[in-house]
């Protein structure tokens, strides 16, 4: 059964990861380009550092650096009459009602800790690329369009939310379709960070805790598992480009680009 | 112990010289900077060897692709698809379990289950379909006039592919190229995370950042030192990859010489 689960696992993880990148993408691109400065060095440098290193490295670091950050503001708050470092040598100790989940706390809820830590991994990690993307994307939108916008009267925000916004879509999708197929390869990952996933199922499958010591009974059948695997995610990847070429040929029309006017003749 | 006898002791701990035990408590920074140093020079293996053997393969795949044989064409476009459409991860681990499954047949696959082959291969074959579909790209926006211009001077075939053809490709491909480069290096930290098991403690320097992680519980230190060889190693290709742009480029007026872009991609 564990392993019917652990495809709803990936897929589930997919469709929360996807929509939390995009808005993270969303800030950190509104923020890169927002008029002010502390605001925008953040933006910039968000995009800047996460870009630049190892992505497993990061994701390792973060499910580490964020379980720890979560439970010192918490200890912070529950405990301030604590008085010892939480440093104490090589071990990171904190009040027994600020550990996270509660070791008393039943399985399920580690697991959907384990989950949720995930995800908001993926998240800060693909909102990072995200986030360059969307802003390339504005400001690929023409200027005139923004200049018009400003001619008719319209305020700042009136011209971001109305003109800018709805016509970045058709610049950012090629960038965020390609991120998205990225995102399907991503998350065999997730077995690195402890969520029982469907790589964390074929393996288990297999039978032997040892993968060194090879002698097997039956055959080995962790190949078959693993080309099924491979063929998950072959027909996934082909499924997730038939479905985004369409959004594209939706999201031309009417667009004033190279696409969107061949769109109008092949009409007409 | 001072600095330098760790460097001696530990410099080549991931090829299996010097100390055999790993430190166990009290781990200094002297330490940590050693050994995941060393283990860099797995990475730096993985990735040279197969970054110069792929582009062997990848330029007949562009090829292929471009080829007006349907079977040859074909064939390179689904081994394009088939390493560019599944995740990296799940190539590793179906590889070692193949190569596990076909070890009782003949003793020759005894190598290849070892990280030093098996992985490496897989590797190249990544290698290979990413740049094959770069330098395919830049194959199709060779300029014509170029062609025709080989057409005039009477080349053809062999003569025209390796002074006109191959040389424009290479230069029009080469930005990207590099970030592909980058990229692979990146993604050889992948290795001991999947299948491939690191014999007797030797692992790349993910592995080792990782194994002061789990054992310091503090992320803080290994992961930010392992980030700074990557940022280091990855300078060192931009310099080097920068000079062969500069000497494909050489003949262009200065200011049509393409300018290296860095963009960088994420998990492959």
């Amino acid at each position: 059964m564990g392993l019917y689960w652990s495809f709803g696992t990936v897929l589930l993880l997919l469709a929360i990861t996807a929509p939390t990148a995009l808005a993270f993408g969303f800030g950190g691109a509104s923020a890169a380009r927002s008029r002010i400065a502390p605001l925008r060095l953040f933006g910039k440098g968000y995009i800047a550092i996460v870009r630049g290193v190892p992505d497993i490295a990061f994701f390792l670091f973060f499910v580490l650096a964020l379980d720890i950050f979560f439970e010192w503001i918490r200890h912070e708050i529950k405990c301030p009459d604590w008085t010892d470092s939480i440093w104490q040598g090589n071990d990171f100790v904190v009040c027994d009602v600020a550990k996270l989940p509660m070791n008393n706390a039943p399985q399920w809820i580690h697991e959907t800790y384990g989950f949720f830590l995930a995800v908001l991994t993926f998240a800060i990690v693909f909102g990072a690329f995200a986030a360059n993307v969307l802003y390339g994307a504005m400001r690929a939108v023409p200027h005139n369009q923004l200049e018009t916008a400003e001619a008719y009267g319209m305020s700042r925000r009136q011209v971001y939310w109305r003109i800018l916004v709805p016509q970045m879509w058709v610049f950012a999708l090629p960038g965020l379709s390609n991120l998205w197929l990225v995102l399907i390869k991503a998350t065999p990952l997730l077995f690195l960070l402890g969520v029982e996933d469907i790589v964390y199922w074929a393996r288990e499958l297999g039978g032997s805790k040892t993968p060194r010591f090879t002698d097997y009974p039956h055959g080995d059948w962790r190949v078959w598992y693993f080309l099924g695997l491979l063929i998950f995610y072959l027909a996934f990847t082909r499924v997730s480009e038939i479905v985004l070429d369409k959004v594209m040929r939706k999201l031309t029309h009417g667009q004033a680009t190279m696409a969107g006017e061949a769109q109008r003749k092949a009409a007409a | 112990m001072s600095c330098w006898e760790t460097i001696a002791d530990y410099g080549l701990r991931s090829l299996g010289i010097g100390e055999r035990v790993l430190p166990r408590e009290g781990f200094t920074l002297c330490q940590q900077f050693t050994l995941i140093g060393s283990g860099m020079l797995w990475n730096i293996y993985f990735g040279v060897l197969a970054l110069s053997a792929g582009f062997f393969l990848a330029t007949a795949v562009a090829l292929g692709k471009a080829s007006n044989n349907v079977v040859i064409r074909k064939s390179s476009a689904w081994f394009i698809f088939l390493f560019r459409g599944s995740p990296l991860f799940i190539q590793f681990f179906f590889a070692y379990f193949l190569f596990l499954a076909l070890k009782p047949i003949s003793p020759i696959f005894d190598p290849f289950t070892s990280a030093w082959l098996g992985a490496l291969i897989v590797l190249f074959l990544n290698t290979a379909a990413y740049s094959g579909e770069i330098f395919y790209g830049a194959l199709q926006s060779v300029p014509r006039g170029d062609i025709e211009a080989a057409d005039a001077y009477g080349m053809s075939g062999w003569a025209r592919f390796k002074r006109v053809t191959w040389p424009t490709m290479l230069r029009l491909a080469w930005p990207a190229y590099t970030n592909e480069a980058i990229f692979l290096f990146h993604a050889t930290t992948l290795v001991y995370f999947s299948g491939f098991p690191a014999w007797q403690q030797r692992g790349d320097a993910l592995y080792y950042a990782n194994f002061f992680a789990d054992k310091t519980f503090n992320p803080f230190i290994p992961y930010p030192i392992l980030a700074f060889y990557f940022i280091l190693l990855t300078l060192c290709i931009i310099s080097l990859f920068g000079l062969i742009n500069r000497r494909l480029n050489r003949h262009l007026p200065q200011e049509a010489r393409a300018k290296m872009k860095l963009k960088l991609n994420v998990i492959r």
